[in-house]
């Protein structure tokens, strides 16, 4: 074994996996504490004296006789080969080792990593790794993924992993060896129950379940709003106004009013001044409204969210909302896509890969794409309709919200089949760690800045040509009996539902210099939530579901945008 | 005496005897600790015929309601 070319890190879930993987190759992976996030795998390198291996970091597995998508992909990569380092939790080694039995049964090499050892001491879990090795016949080190304790000794001891071939048994057979294991190396003495350990059991019980569910998700909705208005009102609103206004004067004058290039960096001046909000050139409105307000709600959403997901917090709360859920056609664990899309439905939609069958998946992405509004979408709704008062902030919420309930009553209605059960691992709360915290909320945001931002400044762009050529004053023309006669809204409303299909944020604040009454700004502000997801949402749509379900979709979209303004402009005075 | 996961009482400790369903739903429970001969105990149950949680060597599980009726667990009472 002197030239190690592949390593296979393979393990159940929620064994900290990930966490050994990023200790490994130093790579930016998502370490998370909810099953599910690693259907797709990664891959890194690791340096190996003078070589380098590729190192594959394969979707949690609880056996490889494969009883779903995810443990079929982790199967067939096992198959194909490589050092196997086995990562085993070792405060919960019995069922651990019942995939350890079935790696050694393969022609394959593999080392055992024993995880989260520094768990096992509070847990009042012994274990004598040395009788373990003995058992197993293959290297057993321990480690903690997130300390980094016993990754290097792991490294060196790599070239020992052994391949046993052990004549293949049957289940029952293993389970009987693994308790024999078990026995001899494991050593369980009196745990006092510590205080996550109470929280944990107050939190899943209904009674107290749920006061504390809803007690988190005011908190967190509180928070993240108390965290992004003061970064924007203290730091990125004196920043544009102070610094980036002065500068964008003294360009406006070099460029001379009226010029093509004025009109297309700067846009139109609102009185004379720049306007951040109207003004609609690139370098105005088209920095202000992903960097000024979008940004600081992203942040602080992705923050809120990082730490209950690394705390554990999620399945918990998927467990709660089982039971509603079901009536939508969905099982608990489908409110992690709905959480996730409240940032940005993108990753939303790639988080319905952990639902099992189409129909789940199809009403979950579709209710995903026309139900919860990004956070780029709140913000904005926040800030332009906030300005003519809360309530009607909360309204189109509400609004939302309610047919967001109604459309998967429907679906679950009319849709063959019925929906499948929760069987989830619910994994301990853990303290999240500061580094895994920014980590991920670093990536979370380099991603937005780096996807949303080019297709913020392409729709200003897009539009300010359109009306350049005047094309948009075309299809105000076209759709002005949709538009007035169905939806009360003006005709040039149309430009925003035009950029819309690009990016809500931008299409929302557009509506802004249209001079709006506060229901036309409800009925649009509800109207682009709901007649089409952006273009990043939709190609990820057609990836996920494919295109005969994605158009399915997009039909539901278009027909309940037309009904639902209607109704609006019926109903609110 | 032998009744079915949903009819336990939180807190409550018992055996399993059976698990009843295909396969995969077996080997699936079995994978995740849930085994003849497993001493599990019942943490919370919800509402209107919600998931049943419980504890099998230091792992909380939650298992659907018409799952749950089908694991056969003795209990003494």
């Amino acid at each position: 074994m002197n030239n190690i070319e592949k390593i296979l890190l393979v393990g159940n879930p929620n064994v900290g996996k990930s966490a050994i993987f990023s200790r490994l190759t130093g790579a930016k992976v998502i370490i998370s504490n909810y099953p599910g996030t690693t259907v797709e795998f990664t891959q890194g390198k690791l340096k190996l004296g003078e070589e380098t291996a590729m190192i594959v970091d394969v979707p949690g597995t609880y056996t490889l006789e494969p009883t779903c998508k995810a443990e079929d992909v982790a199967c067939r990569m096992v198959k194909e080969g490589g050092v196997t380092i086995n990562i085993v939790d070792a405060t919960n080694l019995e069922r651990n080792l019942h995939l350890t039995l079935q790696l050694l049964e393969d022609d394959i090499p593999v080392i055992v990593a024993l995880n989260m050892w520094d768990d096992t001491k509070h847990r009042g879990i012994y274990i004598d790794v040395k009788k373990l090795e003995e058992q197993l016949g293959v290297p057993v080190v321990p480690t903690c993924g997130l300390s980094g304790e016993g990754i290097k000794e792991l490294i060196e001891r790599l070239p020992q992993a052994k391949a046993r071939s052990l004549p293949v048994s049957s289940d029952a057979q293993k389970w009987e060896k693994i308790g024999k294991i078990v026995e001899e190396v494991q050593k369980l003495t009196h745990r006092h129950h510590t205080l996550l350990e109470i929280l944990e059991d107050l939190s899943i019980k209904p009674l107290t379940g749920l006061p504390i569910a809803l007690g988190i998700i005011y908190c967190a909705f509180w928070v993240v709003r108390f965290i992004g208005e003061g970064l924007i009102g203290h730091i990125f609103e004196p920043l544009f106004t102070k610094l980036w206004l002065p500068l964008l004067m003294k360009i406006g004058t070099l460029l001379g009013e009226g010029s093509f290039l004025h009109h297309i960096l700067i846009g139109n001046l609102i009185e004379g001044k720049i306007d951040f909000g109207q003004s609609f050139g690139l370098l105005t409105t088209g920095l202000y409204v992903p960097i000024a307000m979008v940004l600081p709600y992203i942040l602080s959403f992705y923050l809120i969210l990082g730490l209950l997901e690394d705390f554990g917090y999620l399945p918990r709360l998927a467990v709660l909302v089982d039971n509603f859920m079901h009536h939508l056609g969905l099982h608990g664990y489908a409110i992690i896509p709905f959480i996730l899309g409240l940032g940005c439905k993108v990753p939303g939609v790639l988080a319905t890969r952990i639902l099992e069958e189409r129909r789940e998946k199809f009403i979950a992405a579709t209710l995903l794409a026309i139900g919860v509004p990004c956070m780029a979408q709140i913000a904005m709704i926040v800030g332009l309709v906030g300005q003519r008062g809360g309530k009607y902030v909360a309204l189109i919420f509400l609004i939302l919200f309610l047919l967001l309930i109604i459309k998967g009553l429907v679906l679950n209605r009319f849709l063959k089949g019925t929906s499948p059960e929760i069987l989830v691992e619910i994994p301990p709360y853990r303290i999240p760690q500061v580094t895994a915290v920014t980590k991920k909320l670093w990536m979370r945001l380099s991603g937005f800045l780096k996807e949303a931002l080019p297709l913020v400044l392409l729709g200003v762009l897009f539009v300010n040509i359109l009306y350049a050529l005047r094309i948009i004053d075309f299809f105000a023309y076209i759709f002005a009996p949709v538009l007035t006669n169905l939806w009360g809204l003006p005709k040039e409303a149309i430009s925003a539902l035009i950029v819309g299909f690009l990016r809500k944020d931008v299409a929302v604040g557009m509506l802004g210099p249209l001079n709006l009454t506060t229901k036309q700004l409800v009925v649009g502000s509800t109207i682009l939530s709901l007649y089409f997801p952006c273009i990043a949402t939709y190609i990820v749509l057609i990836r996920e579901l494919g295109i005969k379900d994605t158009l399915k979709s997009t039909f539901i979209m278009i027909a309940v945008a037309l009904l639902v303004g209607v109704l609006l402009n019926l109903i609110l005075i | 005496m032998t009744i079915d996961l949903t009819q336990m009482q939180p807190g409550e400790t018992g055996t399993v005897k059976e698990i009843q369903g295909g396969q995969g739903f077996v080997r699936k429970l079995q994978s995740m600790g849930v085994r003849p001969e497993k001493k599990i105990t019942k943490v919370s149950s919800h509402f209107w015929r919600g998931p049943q949680t419980i504890e099998v060597d230091n792992i909380q599980i939650a298992v659907g309601f018409g799952m749950a009726k089908r694991i056969l667990v003795e209990v003494s009472r």
